[in-house]
């Protein structure tokens, strides 16, 4: 039905609505909070008007959900042994640290 | 740099009599506790290393001149930190050097990748039916190796950012030390690094991807 990018009746009073009216903040302002919020860094009314957002706006409830994942899916890449380089330190390189060292 | 950054870190808890004697070899000019420096944390220096520079040879020199430099500076080493924290802010340093000659940490643009809005400041987002859950992304090789390759599309500017702080782990206060950039830069840096890497991922995260 809503195809995330139409525009139209519905998608200007919410924009109204978000920009207009008390407690309420637009999907823009969101977006600047979201770090801050993730970080627990938020005082306690910012962060019960970005909850209330979240609430009422399906947009960036699906973008927050996305964007969390992935952070969680960058850390978990890195935590496997293979995403680093192979294990085996060169045997050269070591005595090439070494042979340096005494220059 | 480095110096400043450790004077600030936590006292390390307890500390370690094998650790101490081996520095104290080190700085008496000892060549067998040199050596078992190295061969203790060469291996996760150069991952370290190897994360940030994408390249083995930028790596592999990288480490080399960390170590260089480890050996230099640790008569002067406080030992408020564990060695390995002290000799990964230096291999960390060192990579960014590396990255600043080669003109790689200059500003880059993002904005293709940037969240989009309509002209009410209403954000455009196609409905997510299905989000693919962390544990089937990673459990495939195949599929793990295309993140990392997402994460090398990222501009370095941008990239460094988020490795810093979501994989590296550093402090805020840290990285815009590092980088020599202001920590609400550093902020803003790793917000826009995560969306964009997000979007990079979509059709992973969609559950959509091969
Ligand atoms: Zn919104």
């Amino acid at each position: 039905m809503t195809d995330g990018r139409r525009t139209g009746p519905m998608r200007w009073m919410k924009g109204m609505m978000l920009k207009h009216m008390p407690l309420m903040i637009t999907c823009a302002e969101f977006e600047s909070f979201i770090l801050a919020y993730l970080e627990d860094e938020l005082p306690a009314r910012e962060r019960a008007v970005f909850d209330f957002h979240l609430k009422i706006c399906r947009e960036c409830r699906d973008y927050l959900a996305a964007y969390r994942r992935t952070v969680e899916v960058g850390k978990k890449t890195f935590e496997d042994p293979a995403a680093a380089v192979p294990d085996a330190v060169p045997e050269d390189l070591i005595k090439a640290v070494l042979a340096a060292r005494r220059t | 740099m480095v110096e400043s950054l450790l004077k600030t870190a936590p006292a390390a808890e307890g500390r370690d009599a094998e650790e101490d004697e081996l520095i104290d070899g080190v700085v008496a000019g000892s060549e067998s506790h040199a050596e078992r420096l190295v061969r203790t944390h060469i291996g996760w220096m150069r991952a370290v290393a190897f994360r940030l520079l994408r390249d083995d040879g930028l790596a592999d020199d990288c480490v080399q001149e960390a170590l260089l430099n480890a050996f230099q500076k640790i008569g002067s080493f406080e030992r408020r930190s564990r060695l390995k924290t002290w000799l990964h802010r230096i291999t960390v340093n060192q990579a960014l050097m590396k990255l600043r000659a080669m003109k790689r940490l200059n500003e880059q643009p993002i904005d293709p990748l940037m969240p989009e809005f309509d002209e009410n400041a209403c954000r455009i987002e196609a409905p997510w039916p299905r989000l693919a859950s962390t544990e089937e992304i990673v459990e495939r090789e195949s599929v793990r190796a295309l993140v990392l390759s997402k994460i090398g599309e990222l501009p370095d500017n941008y990239r460094i950012v988020l490795m810093l702080r979501d994989i590296e782990e550093l402090e805020t206060a840290e990285v815009a030390e590092l980088l020599e950039i202001s920590e609400s830069n550093v902020k803003v840096r790793l917000h826009r690094a995560r969306s964009a890497l997000k979007k990079l991922l979509e059709p992973l995260l969609r559950g959509e991807a091969t």
